[in-house]
């Protein structure tokens, strides 16, 4: 497929770029790297009796992902399908930016999850992985006699 | 970015700030172009089809969209890398291009908007006279 010479717009790169230094620093550094600008986009996110996971992917088959969890860290795997049609020799690619191809997102859990009570659900190209903590680590209220 | 503007001061930025629309995702696009039109295609992960807004007004083509997950109540975020809740990005279409006749799909976190090119600009093969 023949692709522009100027294939992107160089204000929304600038955007992107600026869009970029603004969360790099505000980040902890991690063991497993950034993270950031990598597909799909991930938000964690936890409450008193369970840790969230959302996975920003649109475009899959649900059924094509796989998702372990192992020893407290949960990994996502699958691949995306380029939507992007066959050249035909007619065709111009003005803009590609979307991702196309195999992924894999690695996150670590706390330790009080429950690797039992692992739930996934797909909507609008979302990914939710949503895990209960153990009983036993879950915040009780002790009455005083 | 500021560097453009470095005697603005401080209050009359502020200003600007607050006329400027609110900040909001780019989301990254295809743009693929036959020969009857040209069809793009966004990530809008999290987009519901209400709460998409796309539009095209004189020869701009505005997607603009929210986000809208179903979090349980009193979560707190530990680690975002979609740190907003609204996506934006605009194009200026070409005057070949029929605005009138945009059609648009949204499935599973993809926009699909097909633009088609206006009659006029249909290809037509220009035979060359060999004399």
């Amino acid at each position: 497929m023949y692709r522009s010479l100027f294939p992107r717009d160089v204000f929304a790169e600038l955007d992107r770029l600026q869009r970029d230094m603004s969360t790099v620093f505000d980040y902890s550094p991690s063991i497993r790297g950034f993270g950031r600008g990598g597909y799909p986009a991930l938000n964690v996110g936890s409450t008193p009796t369970s840790v969230e996971i959302y996975a920003f992917a649109p475009g899959i088959e649900p059924a094509a992902v796989e998702i372990h969890l192992d020893r407290g860290v949960l990994t996502i795997d699958g691949e995306r399908k380029a939507t992007l049609p066959a050249d035909d020799g007619k065709t111009t690619l003005h803009l590609n930016e979307r991702f196309a191809g195999r992924f894999r997102r690695v996150v670590s859990l706390p330790d009080d999850i429950d690797p039992a009570t692992v739930t996934a659900d797909y909507a609008d190209g979302v990914l939710h992985v949503s895990v209960k903590r153990r009983e036993s680590a879950q915040p009780r209220r002790i009455e005083v006699q | 970015m500021n560097a453009m503007t470095p005697t603005a001061p401080a209050a009359s930025r502020e200003e600007a700030a607050s006329v400027r629309q609110e900040a909001a995702l780019l989301p990254p696009v295809d743009v693929v172009e036959d020969a009857t039109g040209i069809t793009l295609y966004a990530d809008l992960p999290g987009v519901p089809r209400d709460k998409l807004d796309l539009r095209v007004e004189g020869d701009q083509l505005n997607i603009e969209a929210e986000l809208a997950l179903a979090m349980p109540q009193g979560m707190t975020p530990s680690h975002a890398e979609v740190s907003r809740a609204r996506y934006r990005r605009a194009f200026t279409l070409s005057k070949e291009l029929d605005a009138d006749k945009v059609s648009a799909e949204l499935s599973q976190g993809v926009l699909r908007v097909r633009i088609p090119k206006a009659e006029h600009a249909q290809p037509r093969k220009i035979s060359v006279q060999v004399r």
